[in-house]
């Protein structure tokens, strides 16, 4: 007999993020915890018996029988409309999880971590983040956010209320600056990760995650100024 | 063109086939030699499922199709898997 690693969560909060993605909490009785970076594959089953299946990552991590998810509208989604304009409080969800064991950080790890993310992408380094605070870790955490605009930020207070002396918030802002700012908006570059991010070193674990071409741009800036490739993980979520 | 995903995606299909985690698994390329874990693999999305390449040649390793009745893996391109244990997974 295969067991088919399908379960029900119920929604028990949602929580508009940005204006085209939402924080979805959901109750799992018997998840069996995660860790910091793993995703769940969603399934909605349309009348007709259709299936669309999609990854998210958790912003949620450690034990526990609750977790969140965070999603981003993408206009031609199958999913992604029905999760961030149609589900609501007591709705079922049907996923798998929690996947993968390549793209995660766990408090145990010492060495120093950088995260990178774009948009959505900067879900499971939330994740990561709150891990890292949760437990006290030593380990230095720099994330660099890079947003088309302050207000397509996901966690945004919170991760600024997460800065200290272990933790610093780096934002880029691609179209749309805040007022004040002191730079003009841009393109995460060359300039901007090597006068951000934590140089190359064997004590450093670095995480990228976002839309594939911003992984691909940012990963290879990370190797061309000497990062080893080995210690550069990076998740892509395909879209723009 | 890069790829639309990568092997962090193939997760949960391979996960109704295997036991193990499929993103920490070391995936030797049959047509180029390479090895290299299977969540760098480059990850299309078709209609019928989902294809992955070696990050290094660019040739198929793998595809991996869900049905109504069940999950069907062509492994084409895979000389050796080898699974890691926890303790070396980074």
């Amino acid at each position: 007999m295969v067991t088919s690693g399908w379960k029900v969560g119920t929604v028990t909060a949602t929580r508009t993020q940005t204006p085209t993605g939402r924080s979805i909490d959901l109750a799992v009785p018997g998840w069996p915890g995660n860790v910091a970076g793993q995703h769940v594959d969603v399934r909605l089953t349309a009348p007709d018996g259709y299936r669309a299946v999609r990854s998210y990552s958790l912003a949620s991590s450690g034990p526990g029988e609750s977790i969140q998810l965070a999603v981003d509208r993408l206009p031609e989604g199958e999913v992604s409309p029905y999760l961030v304009d149609d589900l609501r409080p007591g709705d079922q969800l049907e996923f798998r999880g929690p996947l993968g064991g390549w793209f995660v950080w766990r408090p145990e790890q010492v060495e120093n971590v950088q995260l990178i993310g774009g948009g959505s992408g900067v879900v499971p380094l939330v994740a990561m983040v709150r891990s890292h605070a949760a437990g006290g870790s030593a380990a230095k955490f720099r994330l660099l956010y890079s947003v088309r605009a302050p207000e397509d930020a996901f966690f945004a207070d919170e991760l600024a209320a997460l800065a200290n002396d272990t933790f610093e918030l780096t934002w880029a802002y691609t179209r749309t600056v805040p007022a004040g700012w002191p730079t003009p908006p841009g393109r995460v570059n060359r300039e901007l990760v090597e006068r951000v991010t934590f140089a190359p070193s064997p004590n450093l674990m670095t995480f990228i995650c976002g839309p594939t071409g911003f992984v691909e741009a940012v990963s290879n800036i990370l190797v061309d100024t000497g990062h080893d490739p080995a210690r550069v993980k990076t998740e892509r979520f395909g879209g723009a | 063109m890069p790829a639309n995903l990568d092997g962090n995606v193939l997760a949960g299909p391979l996960s109704e086939v295997f036991q193990f985690d499929s993103t920490t698994a070391l995936v030797e390329c049959m047509h180029c030699g390479d090895v290299k874990v299977f969540a760098v693999a480059q990850v299309w999305e078709d209609p019928m499922g989902l294809v992955a390449r070696c990050s290094t040649c660019a040739e198929v390793l793998m595809t991996v199709v869900e049905t109504a009745t069940g999950t069907v893996i062509e492994l084409r391109g895979i000389a050796s898997l080898r699974v890691q244990s926890e303790a070396v997974a980074d």
